[in-house]
């Protein structure tokens, strides 16, 4: 029989998911990236500067932190990945100085981004400044207004912000507007995907970035469990980069039950949700076939999440894939649940946690736990930038 | 070539006519759902050679802002693709002017594939142009039924591709290649750089074994002359859109739009 195959396949697809669906002007750049993504990152120099950046900038390895009261609650053994003390609050980060790099061995000069929640633009604006070149991120209009402080954080770093005034003004039309951007600059610019979304080899590269989330936690699960391997693993996805770096070295491993929490919005019956495994289907959108919300018609349909990280009507390939062999099990927690969780984990930890975060911690309530369980939660970003968010819900 | 292409309307289209072939685009369903079909009879009207209509989708990225706008109000207007094929069909009992679809793969995946090209065909399309399908997903899965059907597929190639794929590509055709003017997204410009003019030059010297048209940047007759000087023709999109949105769909300004664009360069 043949073992199920998690990783991408040579032609940058997974199962059915995956491949590189761009106009001509995009050819060459992906198909540069395609030939030279692995040779180079497995380069020592590449190596040696991509480490020392994680542990000496970044703060890495970050804490697995054993949540006393949280387990206490949740009658289990909880653990907490602190990705939100990370520089610059998120996960992000580990993907935008692996891209970086890559970008200065390509000899690109000039990098753009798209942002939803802003994480990913700051993480991106941080290694722009950090290594003296020019950024702009695209981040949708509604976007820039409920994440402000990260807007001025991007600004404050140097980087020009540009609003996307197209569709719903969210994640979606921001990438679109950065796609169109590279179409036009495709020769001196390198175009930093935030997510494992994009055309191959995109999702397989950003997640190679994030896998150091899971090699840590294997590691350090080693040293306070004396067993790698947790028996649960939770991670939100919007796109899926963190839940994709938090599984990454889990996958074979298939005891280990891995678990991705979407955003039911307002409850994925509503209209206004963001769950895309539980609403879409196969289709085309930004580079490849992955699962997508859309009309019969094939339009794309205006997610709704009131995490700007989460409203994207797209997965990963990888996770597309995933959730079509049964190998992640897909939960999705609406705005509400999510709100409360956040609160609730500042109250009993004493960390306020990124809303895009507080998902991932809402889902706990759908499992029951034996008491030996051991949970892993990948904490992906801290909730600063969602200061007004929290208090315009208003319920603590 | 099997028997069916060569009756194929865009065939016979290249075959008589070498020079100075003018293909209009438009999207379906703008500036409202009923005017899809009157366009094209005035365009065909005007002594335009090819048109090519353009489906509508959610998130076009390769798009230029007018055409974005298209799309957005094609769509809020009720434009779908079962729609545009019962359109075609009555576009196909007033003319014989070859007829392209364009669009972004996600809307024909939607509606199938086999059933998009089945239904293409017996509206009477000549051709299909989708630009973000990959050549090797068209080859290895699409390739026979296009054939099947009658239908040419047109790739795109841009001022990046490499002088290996253009030939691949060019291998690969038939019919005709689309040759995008600059790296950008669509839109008008009112005249060509030095590059660009290298560029036609260089895929000129080439020596294609097909004809290409270019596109993308070509919105008045200055423009249109420079490219045709290169090409067996060009494709005006963003520019007439334009026109649409300014002058409705009459078609007597239709055939003044064509007529201006033809005018000899001063």
């Amino acid at each position: 029989m043949n073992k199920p195959r998690y990783e991408v396949d040579t032609q940058g697809y997974y199962g059915q998911f995956g491949g590189a669906y761009i106009p001509e002007m995009l050819y060459p750049n992906i198909e540069a990236l395609r030939e030279r993504y692995l040779a180079i990152t497995s380069e020592p120099s590449f190596q040696q500067e991509f480490q020392a950046l994680l542990r000496d900038y970044v703060g890495r390895p970050t804490p697995l932190y054993w949540a006393k009261r949280l387990s206490e609650k949740h009658g289990a053994r909880i653990y907490l990945k602190r990705e939100d003390l990370c520089h610059t609050g998120a996960h992000k980060i580990n993907n935008t100085i692996g891209q970086i790099l890559l970008a200065q061995r390509l000899g690109k000069q000039k990098i753009i981004a798209e942002t939803g929640a802003g994480q990913h633009g700051v993480a991106t604006a941080t290694v722009c400044a950090l290594m003296g070149m020019e950024c702009m991120v695209y981040m949708g209009k509604l976007d820039m207004e409920r994440q402000r402080p990260n807007v001025e954080r991007m600004r404050i770093l140097g980087t020009q912000v540009v609003p996307a005034t197209s569709g719903n003004m969210t994640l979606k039309d921001a990438t679109n507007e950065a796609m169109r951007h590279w179409i036009n600059h495709p020769t001196d610019t390198h175009y930093i995907i935030g997510s494992v979304v994009g055309p191959h080899p995109y999702p397989d590269m950003v997640a190679r970035f994030q896998a150091v989330i899971s090699e840590e936690m294997k590691r350090q699960l080693i040293e306070k469990e004396g067993n790698p391997f947790p028996d649960y693993v939770f991670a939100c996805v919007g796109g899926g980069s963190n839940a994709a770096g938090a599984f990454y070295h889990f996958l074979a491993d298939e005891h280990v039950q891995l678990v991705g929490v979407e955003a039911g919005g307002r409850g994925i019956d509503s209209g206004e949700s963001a769950a895309t495994t539980a609403l879409g289907k196969p289709g085309v959108l930004h580079g490849s076939r992955t699962l997508l919300m859309q009309t019969d018609d094939g339009q794309v349909v205006e997610p709704h999440s009131i995490s700007a990280g989460l409203d994207y009507p797209g997965i990963g390939p990888m996770h597309a894939h995933l959730f079509d062999i049964g190998r992640v099990t897909f939960v999705n927690v609406t705005d509400d649940e999510a709100m409360k969780a956040g609160v609730a984990l500042s109250r009993t930890e004493g960390i306020i946690p990124a809303i895009e975060t507080a998902h991932a911690m809402a889902a706990l309530d759908q499992f029951e736990f034996d008491k030996d369980d051991v949970v892993v939660i990948n904490l992906s970003g801290r909730g600063d930038k969602d200061l007004e968010t929290y208090i315009k819900w208003g319920q603590y | 070539m099997g028997s069916v292409l060569m009756k194929n309307r865009i065939v016979q289209l290249f075959e008589s006519k070498k020079e100075g072939i003018l293909s209009i685009f438009y999207t379906a369903g703008f500036p409202t759902v009923d005017d899809t079909v009157p366009i094209a009879v005035a365009l065909a009207k005007a002594g335009v050679d090819m048109i090519e209509i353009g489906i509508p989708f959610s998130d076009p990225i390769a798009d230029g802002p007018i055409i974005q706008q298209s799309n957005k109000q094609a769509i809020e207007g009720g434009m779908r693709v079962a729609v545009l094929l019962e359109q075609v069909a009555h576009v196909r009992k007033q003319t014989s002017i070859p007829i392209v679809l364009m669009g972004y793969l996600n809307p024909v995946l939607q509606y199938g594939m086999e059933r998009f090209c089945q239904q293409a065909s017996r509206a009477g399309v000549d051709g299909v142009i989708l630009p973000d399908m990959p050549m090797a997903e068209y080859l290895q899965r699409y390739r026979e039924l296009f054939r099947a059907n009658g239908l040419l597929n047109a790739f795109l190639i841009s001022p990046t591709t490499s002088e290996l794929r253009i030939r691949a590509i060019d291998s690969v055709t038939e019919g005709f290649i689309y040759a995008v003017s600059a790296s950008s997204t669509t839109g008008t410009r009112h005249q060509f750089e030095a590059e660009q003019i290298a560029y036609f030059e260089r895929l000129r010297a080439l020596g294609l074994s097909n004809p290409y048209l270019i596109g993308f940047g070509i919105s008045n007759a200055q423009t249109l002359a420079t490219a045709c000087r290169y090409a067996a023709g060009a494709i005006v999109g963003s520019s007439f859109i334009q026109h649409l949105a300014a002058q409705g769909v009459d078609s007597a300004a239709i055939q003044q739009f064509v007529h201006d664009l033809r005018q000899p360069a001063p």
